[in-house]
């Protein structure tokens, strides 16, 4: 069965993937993970798949490495590389193509380095074991290839341990080894999920300048589209084991052929545009379940648009030159257009007429700080510290979203544990409702725990394994008194569990019985049960797929709106944090880099530190990205053991002047509400 | 899609034998221990205690399934009622010494600091000394005797649930659900028994079975030794200590000596299958 999209391209593809089926054979069954995929891959070309967890896109990659584990097993279908069937080469044939002629990037860098070997023997030993390099030449070729990469000082890199590099550069190193043998196939598995966006958006410049130059093909596996956008030049969207649609990212994300791929698009908001409702287009319920697959189309049950002729399993067919889609309702050519249904809460998503905050701070903080010990490295040494948060001056009012961003390791965490007084400061103060909680004993602040609660980022870490829902909801309105008697707390058990969405049989169940985002319901639900007026969320949405995020994002705006809340809300997500915050404040190395509001943050960003993070996040649609300026940032992030002199930024910062070493900037109001710590305000631009 | 052949999937109950067959065969092992000695009165018609000096080191006969030891009583009466001693005093030193050592562990972690730093010296102390010598030195200034002999075993026998629980709490203290407790304002007290020594349970449990076995292969060492039971208590290592030095009348030492191998090997085998249980990451086939 050939693929929709067959381009005009004379030789033949390097890569193809016939009826592709890998089935996990498990005891209840197997599981279909990949079912019928077929497509092909051209030489030197960039080739993106993108779908939510369990699309099957990765063990699609694997099946081609042939990396699977029992019980999963190529079932059927063929993987077509130069000639050989890579579906039924024995082990010898398969070792010679792994690494040599295919080589494959994870997306975790902490564990796919061996933590006991040098940099060094572990790339020399990629190369030499195919016999194509012997040691002092592999070892030479080692230090270039990381040098291209980017890695500083490559001569003495090569040296050291993997646990001595961050998680950025040790994607380097996996691109070097992944490179050594130039391989004619790169498979890229989420390479830049782990990765801050600042360091995602330098990986991606390296990934696109190694496809020109050395005309590698690749094939990149996220869950991203705009990362997507940035680099492929063909797109194949996944879906319950099956190609759902393919085509070029111009075409297929600003006119999406298949509903699918349109909730995609909605689902995650965009940080290149403004909207006026807060709530995101979501589609309803969960992907179905891969020991049997719907009989029609495996959209059907989700499908906004779906029509009669939906119950019939549609196939893989054109739509337009070069574009391939599986659905009955784009077959005739037509575009999917948003739909009365799936329009933002219908009628009611008419953002509610919301009082104008009352300019009542809730939460007061001036001059924060925690400073972690550390231990010594010997009994002489000096006392390291960690600077964590150093210096944070934020006030949030009653009634608003105050948005904390910035890369990993900037405090962002610790502050949200510091105004629940999770930590205790080391200096500064805090004041919560006109209190003062600075040093406030655990007893004491256990009345106020009623008003400011917190949400969790892991939705499997958060909830205890071995409580039943009831049990988690129940035991904050028993410690405070809400609810009198076991009923009344059923009672109000039951109420929460209606709010966030989830049925009322849930109270028996157990955590392990939930999705993703339905434990991250639960926790939201927890937090809400004693009934608090101020949320801190850590990154509530950051470990859920786009859909869900969207879900989640809904519900926090539909709480906001009928209990008056106030969030501040952490997240990595700059599109994300625009869209849903009033206003935003930029954390670096522990301090506040600028703050204002959300609009004119992102519209007119006066910290280069600000504008830097904003064109790193990419933007699902190439046309955009093509136009869009990037400002590249320098290196990675300081430690916060020894954060630099001055300016804390001035490291990476692309204006940085001699001032800038010896002078701190003070936070200090520029704009209309927007205050800014550098001594050029919006010179970057 | 139906033409694909898949590959015979071992039954249900042949994947179960193949993971938990050894570990059933030694819990019915230890069931029947147990049976045994609740019931050991209506399983012989003997006195264990009966000196028939007429009767002694009659090899095993009709009369007496595996004869009878120096002083005419009847072996395979004591072997059962030694079960009582052997099996009990097993549990009282594991029980005792997990819930003393788990409960100080769990503390220790989850207080930090110097409650942690001494407990953890305390314990390296007692792992300082050979824990039989130690147990024997114990026992011995106690003076003989069951009572002293399972203090004596005590002593030696809670470090190691102590450092077994202190490093499941200290994995579980970082864990995003006892923050939620804290923030919901939980105290310390209810977050580290109610919340989250329940997820610390699984390995201890799999200890506490394994250890079942060594407690009872101790303790009959130590009667062995002369320290454990006073004379003339039926208990397996005493037996095995009486009949050392007969090498005609090999029953005498060879039966109870089965016995402590029969308990020993079951204990064991139980502790794998719950290991095997309790563990995600073990191979499921």
């Amino acid at each position: 069965m050939p693929t929709g999209a067959e381009p005009l391209l004379p030789a033949a593809p390097l890569l193809q993937v016939r009826d592709l089926r890998t089935w996990f054979l498990t005891d209840s069954g197997p599981v279909r993970a990949v079912d019928g995929v077929s497509f092909d891959v051209h030489a030197g070309e960039t080739l993106g798949i993108v779908g939510e967890s369990g699309s099957g896109k990765s063990v699609c990659a694997k099946s081609i490495m042939r990396l699977l584990d029992e019980p999963a097993r190529i079932v059927g279908g063929s993987i077509l590389f130069k000639g050989r069937d890579l579906a039924h080469l024995d082990d010898e044939g398969i070792r010679a193509v792994r690494g040599r002629e295919i080589a494959m990037v994870f997306q975790d860098p902490m564990t796919s380095l061996n933590p006991v070997l040098r940099i060094a023997r572990q790339l020399i030993e990629a190369m030499t074991a195919h016999g194509r390099f012997t040691g002092p030449a592999a070892r030479r070729r080692a230090i270039d290839l990381l040098r291209r990469m980017g890695v500083a000082s490559a001569d003495s890199a090569v040296n050291s341990f993997p646990h001595q590099f961050s998680g950025g550069m040790r994607q380097r190193v996996m691109l070097a080894m992944g490179f050594s043998n130039e391989p004619s196939l790169l498979i890229a598995d989420e390479p830049t999920t782990a990765l801050d966006v600042t360091i995602q958006a330098q990986i991606l410049d390296l990934l696109r300048g190694l496809n020109r130059d050395l005309g590698t093909a690749v094939i990149l596996i996220s869950h991203d589209l705009g990362v997507i956008a940035n680099i492929c030049s063909r797109v194949l969207v996944m879906y319950a084991g099956e190609v759902v649609e393919e085509g070029a990212p111009e075409d297929l994300l600003t006119d999406p052929r298949h509903p699918y791929t349109w909730a995609l698009l909605h689902a995650a908001p965009r940080i290149d545009a403004e909207t006026e409702d807060r709530r995101l287009i979501t589609i309803e319920g969960q992907p179905p379940d891969p020991r049997a697959w719907p009989s029609g189309c495996r959209f059907r049950a989700r499908c906004p648009f779906a029509i009669e002729k939906c119950a019939e399993h549609p196939e893989l067919l054109p739509v337009e030159a070069g574009r391939a889609a599986r659905c009955w309702v784009t077959q005739e050519g037509g575009s999917l257009h948003t739909p009365e249904r799936a329009r933002a809460g219908g009628g009611a998503g008419v953002a509610a007429p919301v009082d104008p905050p009352a300019a009542v701070p809730i939460l007061e903080v001036s001059g924060l700080q925690k400073h972690f010990p550390l231990a010594k490295e010997t009994f002489f040494a000096r006392q390291r510290v960690l600077r964590a948060v150093d210096g944070v001056d934020l006030q949030v009012l009653a009634g608003e979203t105050v948005g904390l961003v910035g890369e990993s390791g900037c405090g962002k965490s610790t502050l949200a544990r510091l105004v629940t007084r999770l930590h205790e400061p080391t200096a500064g103060k805090i004041i919560f409702a006109g209190t003062d909680i600075t040093h406030a004993s655990q007893s004491t602040i256990r009345p106020l725990r009623r008003r400011m609660q917190m949400i969790f980022q892991d939705p499997y870490a958060s909830l205890n394994p071995r409580m039943t829902i009831g049990e988690i909801l129940a035991g904050p309105l028993i410690l405070h008194g809400i609810a009198g008697d076991a009923a009344a707390a059923r009672t109000r058990v039951a109420e929460l569990l209606d709010l966030v969405g989830l049925p009322a049989q849930s109270v028996q169940r157990f955590p392990y019985e939930f999705s993703g985002g339905q434990r991250q319901r639960i926790s939201i639900a927890r937090a809400l049960a004693v009934g608090p007026d101020f949320v801190v969320a850590d990154e509530p949405i950051s470990a859920l797929d786009v859909n869900i995020q969207a879900q989640i994002i809904n519900l926090m705006v539909d709480l906001q709106e009928r209990l008056g809340l106030t969030y501040l809300f952490i997240a990595h997500d700059l599109a994300v944090v625009r869209h849903v915050c009033d206003r935003i404040a930029v954390l670096y190395l522990g301090k506040i880099m600028e703050v204002g509001p959300a609009a004119s943050l992102f519209s007119r960003p006066l910290h280069p530190y600000t504008r830097t993070l904003i064109s790193a996040a990419p933007v699902p649609d190439p046309r955009v990205e093509r136009t869009r300026r990037h400002v590249p940032m320098k290196g990675e992030p300081p430690s916060a053991l020894n954060p630099p002199s001055g300016c804390r930024f001035r490291t990476r910062c692309p204006i940085a002047e001699e001032r800038c070493a010896r002078e701190e900037p003070p936070l200090l109001e520029a704009a209309a509400g927007q205050r800014v710590a550098c001594h050029f305000p919006g010179r970057l631009s | 899609m139906s033409d694909i052949a898949l590959p015979a999937i071992a039954s249900p109950r042949v994947r179960w034998l193949r993971r938990y067959g050894l570990a059933s065969f030694g819990a019915a092992v230890i069931l029947a221990w147990v049976l045994a000695a609740i019931f050991a009165p209506w399983l012989t018609r003997y006195d264990p205690n009966f000196v028939d000096v007429a009767m002694r080191l009659r090899p095993p006969s009709a009369g007496n399934w595996l004869g009878t030891d120096a002083l005419g009583r009847d072996v395979a009466t004591r072997v059962i009622y030694g079960a009582r001693v052997s099996l009990t005093v097993g549990m009282v030193v594991v029980l005792v010494g997990a819930l003393f050592g788990t409960l100080l562990g769990a503390v220790a972690a989850y207080a930090r600091g110097w409650a942690e730093e001494g407990l953890m010296r305390l314990t390296d102390l007692v792992f300082c000394f050979p824990p039989i010598i130690l147990a024997m030195a114990i026992a011995a200034a106690l003076g003989i005797g069951t009572v002293n002999t399972v203090i004596a075993m005590l002593v030696v026998w809670w470090p190691k649930f102590a450092r077994l629980s202190r490093s499941l709490v200290i994995s579980q203290r970082s864990m995003e659900y006892v923050e939620a407790a804290q923030s919901i304002g939980f105290g310390p007290a209810h977050i580290l028994l109610r919340q989250i020594i329940p997820n610390a349970v699984g390995p201890l449990i799999v200890l506490v079975t394994l250890d079942l076995g060594n407690a009872i292969l101790v303790f009959a060492g130590l009667s062995f030794l002369g320290l454990g039971t006073v004379p003339p208590t039926p208990e397996w290592g005493s037996m095995v200590g009486e009949g050392r030095e007969l090498v005609q009348q090999w029953w005498v030492a060879t039966f109870p000596g089965l016995a402590i191998l029969t308990v020993v090997m079951a204990f064991n085998f139980m502790g794998d299958g719950f290991r095997d249980w309790l563990d995600p990451h073990a191979n499921r086939r």
